[in-house]
């Protein structure tokens, strides 16, 4: 009966949305199939991101460097020969780690604004300097032979099977980071957001949190960078950009912000609507940007947070 | 390779050239910020439509000076139209929000000069005896548009100084920066000045494409680059200080045009955010904080 009551409209969304996730593949063209893998794969970005924005506070608008750094991880070792998922993928993870811990242990110095501005502009250091390393493509890019490779487990050069693998991801991501914000690191990390001196004061040092919290979503976007150099089979600096950080973080604010369905259901919207947008005129960013601005001046709760609201 | 003295003396200036162009950026930004809170990443887009408007203009009207002279009110314009229409819902909000809002301008205004001009780039002719080059040493010699540029820069620096200390709107810009409450109480429209104040920002903002536009090719998305480097900018200079921005628009040009010639282009290429972290490590609130 418990679980009855709790079984509103939100859990009822997710749950469809899981049920059409299942099936995807199964009907359909192959088109929707690689949209979807595309889409989980930025909800994953997205969802990562929420964990420094909504519940750590942190406005990061660099977040698409570790996407990047993931994606170029994969890109260079499979240029060296090294196919294997199992070695390349974890390795991705580890290189944007290691990464947003230099980036976060220089902009966490500071707050607020300058936050903002300095996860940018390293951001775009980053994107700069791949775009100078011609060795890798240069600004052209470089394309990859085949999906990494997972011991003879799966063959995900099948686009059905990646699909699955990607989903599977997505799901163990939401339960890590579910498990995650709900421990007592995630409280400390929310307290530090809601009044930093109080959480100093009772002893805790909202540095190293707030660090640690920023190089665990770093992580995930780089393993996000991974998959996407998988989906694409292609690695380029567009994909540290800033405006893909800046798109990344609409899908978390159009989906709802502290809360981890939020970024999956603003990955979902945003990226149909540029497909819709698009298939409609070439010129669908002067639709989309006036969107954005009325969204965030008129409504500020996202689709999850209206989910709610309307129960 | 050798380091000649006069290519170091011609580097400089080029370095120095940079610099003032992003000063022009910068200080709007900074003056937006220090006053209004506002962080504006629409700032580029107005860059790109001066610009724009002025490449048109002097196609038009076959003068620099006369479109210099039409654009600049009219990126001003701009400028206080998007303060009417959306900015000063945004003073309240937190900085996510006006992140958020800007970025979807600037969304708009890279497709908007796609659909009005086209999507490939545009080129604006040298101004009339400003083509030639100085020579400004036996043996040196310098283009004569870019001094111009240099010139201009350090002339918009003072009379902007000017502006901000020395005149009665300076001083209610000033006033309303610490105390907006207490001076919109004492009968100062504050609403009407924050729109001015952002006018004036678009306005330099504008007046550095426009100036940029003959060195540059013009196309959708030019602003976003020059945007990046004015957020560090103003990041070294000490968010609000407009002689902060001064002194680091001058460092991070010079910084850039020598990372270029003297290093390999791909630490070449991340020079400025070195220096912005090096910087932000000894001193996190920038070399003058306006804010305390």
């Amino acid at each position: 009966m418990d679980n009855f009551r709790h079984f509103d409209l939100r859990s009822a969304a997710l749950f469809l949305l899981l049920a059409v996730l299942a099936v995807i593949p199964l009907f359909g063209d192959i088109f929707y199939t690689r949209l979807m893998t595309r889409i989980m794969i930025y909800a994953m970005a997205a969802l990562s991101l929420d964990l420094i924005l909504g519940y750590g506070g942190m406005v990061s608008l660099g977040h698409a460097a570790f996407l990047g750094v993931g994606a170029y991880t994969v890109g260079i070792l499979s240029l060296w020969g090294v196919q294997s998922a199992f070695l390349s993928w974890p390795l991705a993870m580890l290189v944007s780690m290691l990464m947003a811990l230099v980036i976060g242990a220089i902009s966490l110095r500071v707050s607020g604004v300058s936050f903002i501005m300095i996860t940018l502009a390293f951001a775009q250091m980053l994107y700069y300097c791949f775009i100078s390393l011609k060795g890798y493509g240069g600004s052209d890019g470089m394309t990859l032979p085949v999906r990494s490779s997972l011991a003879g487990l799966l063959d995900i050069s099948r686009h059905g099977s990646f699909y699955y693998l990607v989903l599977c991801i997505l799901l163990l991501i939401f339960f890590a980071a579910h498990r995650l914000v709900h421990s007592r690191f995630g409280m400390v990390v929310q307290g530090i957001r809601d009044n930093e001196r109080r959480m100093l004061a009772l002893g805790f040092p909202a540095f190293r949190y707030k660090l640690v919290c920023f190089v665990l979503a770093a992580g995930v976007a780089g393993l996000a960078g991974a998959l996407m150099a998988n989906q694409n089979l292609y690695v380029g600096p567009a994909l540290m950009h800033w405006k893909q950080s800046a798109e990344i973080l609409v899908m978390v604010i159009l989906g709802g912000m502290r809360s981890l369905a939020g970024p999956v259901l603003g990955a979902m919207a945003l990226l149909i609507a540029e497909e819709a947008l698009s298939s409609y005129t070439e010129h669908w960013m002067i639709i989309l940007g006036p969107l954005l601005v009325i969204v965030v001046l008129f409504g500020r709760k996202g689709i999850y947070g209206m989910l709610k609201r309307s129960r | 390779m050798h380091l000649d003295p006069i290519l170091l003396l011609v580097q400089g200036l080029n370095g120095v050239q940079l610099g003032v162009m992003l000063f022009l950026m910068a200080s709007g930004l900074t003056l937006i910020f220090g006053v209004m809170n506002l962080l504006n990443l629409a700032h580029g887009s107005m860059y790109m439509m001066g610009a724009y408007l002025a490449a048109s203009l002097q196609q038009r009207t076959g003068s620099f000076l006369l479109a210099l002279v039409l654009a600049l009110p009219a990126t001003f314009l701009i400028g206080m139209i998007i303060e009417a229409v959306a900015m000063r819902r945004l003073y309240d909000r937190d900085h996510l929000d006006q992140v958020l809002v800007t970025f979807g301008f600037i969304l708009c205004f890279n497709e908007l000069v796609c659909i009005l001009w086209g999507p490939q780039a545009l080129f604006m002719a040298l101004p009339d005896g400003l083509s030639g080059y100085v020579i400004l040493l036996p043996g040196v010699i310098y283009p004569s548009y870019r001094l111009m540029i240099i010139g201009s820069g350090l002339l918009v620096a003072v009379l902007l100084y000017l502006l901000v200390m020395k005149t009665r709107l300076g001083m209610l810009i000033r006033a309303g920066a610490s105390h907006r409450e207490m001076v919109g109480s004492l009968g100062v429209n504050i609403k009407l000045l924050y729109t001015l104040l952002f006018g004036i920002g678009s306005a330099l903002a504008g007046l550095a494409g426009m100036l940029a536009g003959p060195i540059l090719s013009i196309e959708s998305g030019m602003g976003d680059p020059v945007l990046i480097l004015a957020l560090v900018v103003i990041v070294i200079g000490g968010l609000g200080s407009i002689r902060g921005a001064l002194l680091a628009s001058i460092m991070v040009g010079v910084a850039d045009t020598f990372g270029r010639i003297l290093l390999p282009p791909a630490l070449a290429s991340m020079v400025i955010y070195l220096l912005m972290a090096a910087i932000l490590f000894w001193r996190p609130k920038g070399l003058f904080s306006a804010n305390g």
